[in-house]
Parts: C-alpha cells; sequence; structure tokens
C-alpha cells in the first residue's frame, strides 16, 4: 500500500547543479506529490525520510526520532506536530506538509526559528539564585517540585508559538507561549529568587499581554503541555503581588 | 569551492565542536571565566543527544541508601571487565559528587525525596561496600533527566553569553606544521559557505557514532564526526571494539527503555514466562551490567525462547509497579511505549532486545580531557591544544562495559575538566599560532570532493548497506571468519565512497551535503570498530568472541589503538594505578 504525501517544496538557489550564485529572487514555492510505500506504525518523520530517498534535494529538519529533541516540527493537514510522533494512520490522505507557518522559510520544510529563539532567550530561562549556595543541594520539596512537572519538559519545537496568531502578529515584541511557559517554569520554582525582575519585566502592552487565550497552543503541543494555563498563573501571580 | 585564502575567518580563545553537555559544561566554565568561546554545532545546541539520556546520572550522594565514592569507583572498575583507567575512574567518581550539586545549583529539576534532598534509584552494576548489596546511586530528573540537565546547560550558557554557531558542521580540524591544533573549519548549513574558526584550543565534543548500526538507540546525527576528525589528523581511537548494546531497546524499532524501568523494580520474562537473569546472574538478577544481560537476551532468542509469533524478543515488566510507579517515576518511557507500542506500560510488558546504544571507545585522552596520541616519547602524548570529552573520547572510564548513569557523569565531569585545563592552557598560549593556507587546504579538499559532478551511486544507498554490514559482522556475538568477511565488504565499500556523487549541489541549508560528509566519518569509525573487534582475539565487557569466550588478562590487559593509515592496531597498557586509593586487581567478573 502507498501513501500519498504533497509537501511544500521552496528552493531559494534552484539550479542546484550548476555553479550559479544562489538567487533567493527567482525561486517559488510550489507543493509537490509523492508517493511512499506505508508501514506499519509508520511516523510521518519516515514519509518524509522516504521522499528524501527519492529526491535527496528535498530537505527538512529531524533528529531523535522519538520526540524529545524538538527538531521537526511541521505542519500536516493544518496542524503543526512532530513529524517523528505522528502516526502517518492517524492523517487523511493526501497529506499535506507544509513548514510551520508565520516563520520566514530557508527551504522546503526547513523554518528560520531566529525570532522564536530571541523570544525564548528574552525571559531570562535560567535559575537565579542570591543567597549564597549551599554545600550540597538546595533542598526542594517534593510537592514544590511538582510545580515544575508540564512545564520543565518544553523541547523547543516552537509548534505551540508558531500556532499563535498573538506571534504571528508581533513576533519581534510578544513573547509567545513557548517563552512564556519557560518564564513560569523559573517562577514557579521554589530555588528561583528573582520573582519580582520576572514580573518587572513581563509588564507592558506585548510581551505577555498579547495573549488572548486562543489556547492553539495547548491544542498542538506535542508533549501535552499547557502554556495558556501558566500564562494565566503568571497573569495571577503579577495581581497578587500588585496588591 | 573556494580557495583558502579567500575564506573568512574568526578568532576565539577556544573552540568547541559539538553543544552535548560535555561541550556545554566545558563552554559554561570557559564563558564564565571570560574567554572567548565558540561553541559549533550542527543542530541547535538543545537537540543534541544529550537531550534523550532517561534515568540518570550517577553520583555516591547516599541520599537514599548508603554509599561512598570509592564503592562507585569499584563498580565502575569491576564494570569495565578491568580495561578503566583506574586514575581517571578515581577522578570522575570522586568528582561526582560535587557535579551533581553544581548542576542542581544551576537549576536541573531533580526528583526529590520526602526530605528534599535529590532522588537517587538504584540501576545496574551497583553495589554497596565493594559488591554487597544493591545501591541507589542515580540521580534522576524523573526519566528524563538529559533533557533536564541538557537544557539547564544550555540555559546557563546563555546567561554567560557563550557565543553560538548554532547550526554550523565542522568538516575537518586545521594543525600546524607541528601539529597543533589550531582551529576548524566549519560550515555554515544554512547559507552553505564555509568559514576558519581559529582557537587557541579545540575542543571535541561530538559524541557517538549509533548510526553506524542499523537498529540503535542514537539520533540520526549521532554520526562519529569528532572521532573521525581526530582519525583524519593522524589521531588514534582507542578501544573502539567496545560498543555497548543496550539489553532493553524497544524491538524492532530501537528507542531506548531506560535501565531505570528494572531498577524501579522492572524485570524480564522470556517466551515461557521465566525471569530468566535468575539463571545468568542469581544475586543482581535484572540488574547485572548491560553487558550481561544483553548476552542473556540474545542467548534466549537463541535458544528457542524469545517472546512473540517470531520468537524473537523478550518482555520487559512494570505492569506489576503501578500506574502510579510507572507514570509518575517514567513517564517518558509511558509516552514511548503509547506512540511506538500503542500500549500502556502500567498494563502491558513491552516487547524487547538489544540494541546498539554507546561507544565506550573514542578518541584517547588522559584525565584532564587532553588529547593523547604515541608519538616520539611513549604512547600518550598530549597533541597541544586539543582537546575531547564525552561519548567521543576514551579516558577510558568505561573500558569495556559502561554501567547505566555513567555516561551523564562522565560528559560533565571530562567537560569540566577539559574547561579547566583549557583556561590554564591559554593563560600559558596567550596567542594565535600563525595559520596558513597550507594548513586549510586538506579540509577544503575534503569538503571539494563532494563538489564532484555526474553520475554515481547515491549516499542513502551506501549508507544503509554500511549499517547492515555493522549489524551483521559486529554485534553482540562475534567470530573470527565473519568479522574478517565483515572487514573485506568494509573495504570494498570504503573504495565504492570514492564514487559517490551528490545529485544536489545546492548552497542553502542542504541537507544531502551534509549526509554525505556524515557518511565519511561513519565508514571511518565503522573501520576502527570492526578492526579493533577483529584484532582482540578475547572476549571482555561488551566485546565478546564467541570462539574466544574467556578474558585473557595476559595478553589482553591493554588498550587498542585503531589508525586511520594503513588501517593499523597499536597497543598502549591499562593504567591500573589509581590517584590515592589502592588498584583493584582483576578478578572473575559475577554478578
Amino acid at each position: 500500500m502507498s501513501i500519498t504525501i504533497s509537501v511544500y517544496r521552496y528552493q531559494p538557489d534552484s539550479d542546484s547543479g550548476s555553479n550559479a550564485s544562489p538567487s533567493a529572487t527567482g525561486a517559488k514555492p510550489y507543493m509537490q506529490t509523492f508517493e511512499v510505500e506505508a508501514a506499519p506504525g509508520m511516523m510521518l518523520r519516515e514519509a518524509l525520510l522516504a521522499i528524501k530517498e527519492q529526491d535527496e534535494t528535498f530537505a527538512f529538519r529531524h533528529s531523535c526520532g522519538e520526540g524529545v529533541c524538538g527538531s521537526d516540527g511541521v505542519n500536516a493537514n493544518g496542524t503543526n506536530c512532530l513529524a517523528c510522533i505522528t502516526p502517518v494512520a492517524d492523517l487523511k490522505q493526501p497529506i499535506q506538509v507544509r513548514p510551520l507557518p508565520g516563520r520566514p522559510v530557508i527551504r522546503d520544510l526547513v523554518v528560520d526559528m531566529t525570532q522564536f529563539y530571541e523570544q525564548y532567550r528574552a525571559v531570562e530561562p535560567y535559575l537565579i539564585r542570591k543567597d549564597p549556595l549551599p554545600e550540597q543541594e538546595i533542598r526542594q520539596s517534593p510537592e514544590d517540585r511538582e510545580k515544575l512537572d508540564g512545564l520543565y519538559e518544553c523541547i523547543l519545537c516552537g509548534c505551540c508559538s508558531t500556532a499563535c496568531p498573538s506571534f504571528w502578529w508581533n513576533p519581534d515584541k510578544f513573547h509567545g507561549p513557548a517563552a512564556l511557559l519557560q518564564s513560569w517554569r523559573f517562577l514557579a520554582d521554589s530555588r528561583d529568587q528573582a520573582t519580582e525582575e520576572r514580573l518587572d519585566a513581563l509588564e507592558g502592552p506585548y510581551k505577555l499581554f498579547r495573549c488572548h487565550s486562543i489556547m492553539n497552543c495547548v491544542e498542538v503541543c506535542p508533549k501535552g503541555l499547557n502554556p495558556t494555563k501558566a500564562i494565566g498563573q503568571i497573569k495571577e501571580l503579577m495581581l497578587e503581588q500588585s496588591v | 569551492m573556494p580557495a583558502a585564502r579567500s575564506l573568512p575567518h574568526r578568532h576565539f580563545d577556544a573552540l568547541i565542536i559539538g553543544a552535548g553537555g560535555a561541550g556545554l559544561n566545558a563552554a559554561l566554565r570557559l564563558a564564565a571565566a571570560n574567554l572567548r568561546v565558540a561553541v559549533v554545532s550542527k543542530v541547535f545546541p538543545t537537540r543534541s543527544h544529550t537531550v534523550a539520556a532517561q534515568g540518570g546520572v550517577n553520583a555516591a550522594l547516599a541520599n537514599a541508601l548508603p554509599d561512598n565514592w570509592h564503592w562507585h569507583m569499584f563498580d565502575t572498575v569491576k564494570g569495565s571487565d578491568y580495561l578503566g583507567d583506574q586514575d581517571a575512574i578515581e577522578t570522575m567518581c570522586r568528582e561526582a559528587i560535587p557535579t551533581v550539586y553544581e548542576l542542581e545549583h544551576a537549576g536541573v529539576p531533580f526528583s526529590r525525596l520526602d526530605n528534599g534532598k535529590i532522588y537517587q534509584r538504584a540501576f545496574g552494576g551497583q553495589s554497596q561496600n565493594f559488591g554487597g548489596e544493591q545501591a541507589a546511586r542515580t540521580c534522576a530528573a524523573a526519566d528524563r533527566t538529559g533533557h533536564a540537565i541538557l537544557h539547564t546547560l544550555y540555559q546557563q550558557n546563555l546567561r554567560a553569553k557563550t557565543h553560538f554557531f548554532d547550526e554550523y558542521f565542522a568538516v575537518d580540524l586545521i594543525r600546524d606544521d607541528e601539529g597543533v591544533a589550531i582551529g576548524a573549519l566549519v560550515l555554515d548549513i544554512e547559507s552553505g559557505e564555509p568559514l576558519i574558526i581559529e582557537a587557541k584550543t579545540t575542543l571535541l565534543a561530538t559524541g557517538g557514532y549509533g548510526q553506524v548500526f542499523r537498529t540503535n538507540t542514537n539520533a540520526f546525527i549521532n554520526t562519529g564526526d569528532g572521532m573521525a576528525m581526530a582519525l583524519r589528523a593522524g589521531v588514534p581511537l582507542q578501544d573502539m571494539e567496545f560498543y555497548q548494546f543496550h539489553p532493553t531497546g524497544v524491538a524492532g524499532k530501537g528507542m531506548l527503555i531506560t535501565e531505570g524501568a528494572r531498577g524501579e523494580g522492572g524485570y524480564l520474562v522470556n517466551g515461557e514466562g521465566e525471569r530468566f537473569m535468575e539463571r545468568y546472574a542469581p544475586k543482581a538478577r535484572d540488574l547485572a551490567s548491560r553487558d550481561m544481560v544483553s548476552r542473556s537476551i540474545v542467548t534466549e532468542i537463541r535458544e528457542g525462547r524469545g517472546c512473540g509469533p517470531n520468537k524473537d524478543y523478550v518482555l520487559l515488566k512494570v505492569d506489576h509497579l503501578g500506574a502510579d510507579v510507572v507514570h509518575h517515576r517514567l513517564p517518558g518511557i509511558t509516552d514511548i511505549c503509547r506512540v511506538f507500542l500503542g500500549i500502556d506500560p502500567a498494563k502491558e510488558p513491552i516487547p524487547v532486545f538489544p540494541t546498539a546504544h554507546y561507544a565506550m571507545g573514542g578518541i584517547p585522552t588522559d584525565r584532564h580531557a587532553r588529547v593523547v596520541a604515541p608519538a616520539r616519547h611513549g604512547p600518550e602524548e598530549v597533541v597541544p591544544g586539543l582537546y575531547a570529552a564525552g561519548e567521543c573520547a576514551c579516558v577510558s572510564v568505561h573500558g569495556a562495559n559502561r554501567l547505566g548513569g555513567n555516561s551523564l557523569l562522565d560528559i560533565l565531569v571530562f567537560g569540566r575538566a577539559a574547561g579547566t585545563d583549557i583556561l590554564s592552557y591559554v593563560a600559558e598560549h596567550p596567542n594565535h599560532r600563525p595559520m596558513l593556507d597550507a594548513h586549510i587546504e586538506p579540509a577544503i579538499a575534503r569538503l571539494a570532493r563532494w563538489e564532484r559532478q555526474g553520475e554515481g551511486e547515491r549516499v542513502a544507498d551506501v549508507k544503509a548497506e554500511l549499517r547492515r554490514l555493522m549489524e551483521d559482522h559486529c554485534g553482540v556475538f562475534r567470530d573470527q571468519p565473519t568479522m574478517a568477511e565483515g572487514v573485506e565488504k568494509l573495504k570494498a565499500l570504503r573504495e565504492r565512497v570514492e564514487g559517490v556523487r551528490l545529485r544536489d549541489h545546492s548552497q542553502t541549508f542542504n541537507t544531502a551535503r551534509i549526509e554525505a560528509l556524515e557518511l565519511d566519518n561513519l565508514v571511518d569509525v565503522g573501520m576502527a570498530t570492526m578492526m579493533s573487534a577483529l584484532h582482540r582475539d578475547e572476549s571482555r565487557g561488551a566485546h565478546s568472541r564467541v570462539d574466544h569466550p574467556e578474558r585473557d588478562d595476559e595478553r589482553w590487559m591493554k588498550h587498542s589503538l585503531y589508525l586511520r593509515e594503513d588501517d593499523r592496531m597499536d597497543y598502549k597498557p591499562v593504567r591500573t594505578k589509581p590517584l590515592t586509593v589502592e588498584s583493584f586487581p582483576p578478578k572473575p567478573r559475577v554478578y
């Protein structure tokens, strides 16, 4: 049995094979259809690899193949997903595979994630400790540790932020769901001692408050995380601290 | 391909190739000391394969059960089948304790015990009191410890303002006429443009090469790039015959099921429903060392006691532990089972089979992570300016078999050690050495080779054949005729790579070109593995020779060295003398 997959193609230096300099102007994106042999339990990543077997000019990012490295976020039949843990059988044919939406396309399914990473860096995603460090571990109760579950597991695949209309319109100003989830991950950590600075840095109309609870992020997160809830918790904490 | 002199140059104090745990822990130390440090990674750093480590990192914190570093050292020496260097092992086991505390302070979300201390679980090959009761030494963040550590290290590097070259592929090292490492030629994957990075020191931290085997637990990116770069620079690879097959890969697919599953109380059964590990390792049973468990599984299957319609796997049971333990302590493997097998491990057993997992061998280094190679004055002369750490290196702390929980430890301790030594090296050698066009040209030639046009075999076809060949000829059980045939086939395949041609010569994000460069690397490390395995006619640790089933300390208490030139083998003694304690002499290894 074969599967029909239509993939987004964009080859900026489309005269591959010659030594002519790349021309970013002439190339136009198009959809290209492939037939690949189905295998039991086949994941979308394997189908994309089968396409690459047929046509080595087809480019996409991927690595671990088990949903932990976050390389292969793509848009399949209109929904963002990780190709390596999305069963082909769950997708209606012909399967339409496009790059993550709203990001500049570099080539085929490879998008430019620069702004996504910039927003991640902007929330200072690291533990800030002001007290002198103990000789052993900083103690943390199992209950306090449990508050990090559903937060620290983020793999930065970008499925959420690139499904978020607020991020599409303001990727330079709105942190987006992935970065805000990490912001809450450190606010929620009993060991972190920079709550005030973190909250102050989120003030203003864009960074945090452009979230309109559309919840696309929750819908698509391949790890089952809930950025909308985290954003709500940040807002609650802000309110608490301001009274 | 541009001429050497037209390439852009960037200058750094330290170049680090690879952004997994070893590279990032070294980078953190250097950036915090205000060195100019460049980290080159072919993937965005948090996509490095450290992210996939599940079970945890060993340190004798004694949070759950009594423990001390010396017991950890004993277990590691025994686990290595006495091939590990005891000075390096002592260093690692002592350093483990401050290293884990340092990680915790950096933000790693370790699971916790009721008293707020770091949670520790039992893992294979761990004992109290030099071979006594089971120990619980593995510090865990659920079963996502690698993810937790890698993200934390990346985050702290952001804070320290480390300079990252994300999605740059390292083509080759650059050494001057005196053999000093002075940088590397790298390729910007997005633009396709080559770049020279000049550096006073270069650290190889490129990880493993599991992709050389057809079925493996490794990521697509694990292609032995740093090891092959070392080989091409004339540095040998050490102990490459010792390749670990993890006992519990998902049968037929390869995803890893952590040893922590057995650490939490899981066990293996054969087709007759028998807990067969009781026969092979009466005391440690399912928590015997990995080499032993893998051999036991393969033996069960070969003798017709496998499970399933083809009797070609065994079952890992955790369903008796209760949904709470399984879903809480092993959420990652719960996901893997749901997604790839459509089962809930709290309800059904998991079909498993030994799967290519980890390289004990690699680039030879001393315990300061300095690369050492045979030269004029002996077998362990320092290659100036060149460092290696993590899976691509061979310190050697794992010897012939690595214990679970010691790989995250290895990358952290020796990544940090590299950082420390680089600091003093750069202080003593404050200036860049001159880089001449002639030093760069071999690296450019390697890149130019893949520019050749015309008809030829395809990268994908040759790579698929290589992977099958390695699996068929260099698996869990080995013998002379199978491997001799394997070497011949591999030599023929190596010849054929010359005739392989790319169809895609475009510049922008050309992944076909990257895969071609990776194929070169895989062939080289595959040959190192097969040649080293063919020559060692004894059984030790993960290297199990059907035709030579006994360990032979008389002839083989020594490290193998493979040199690329003429596929030559060389050997050097094991460092059996620790730093401050008595040596552990070789003993029969029973669990």
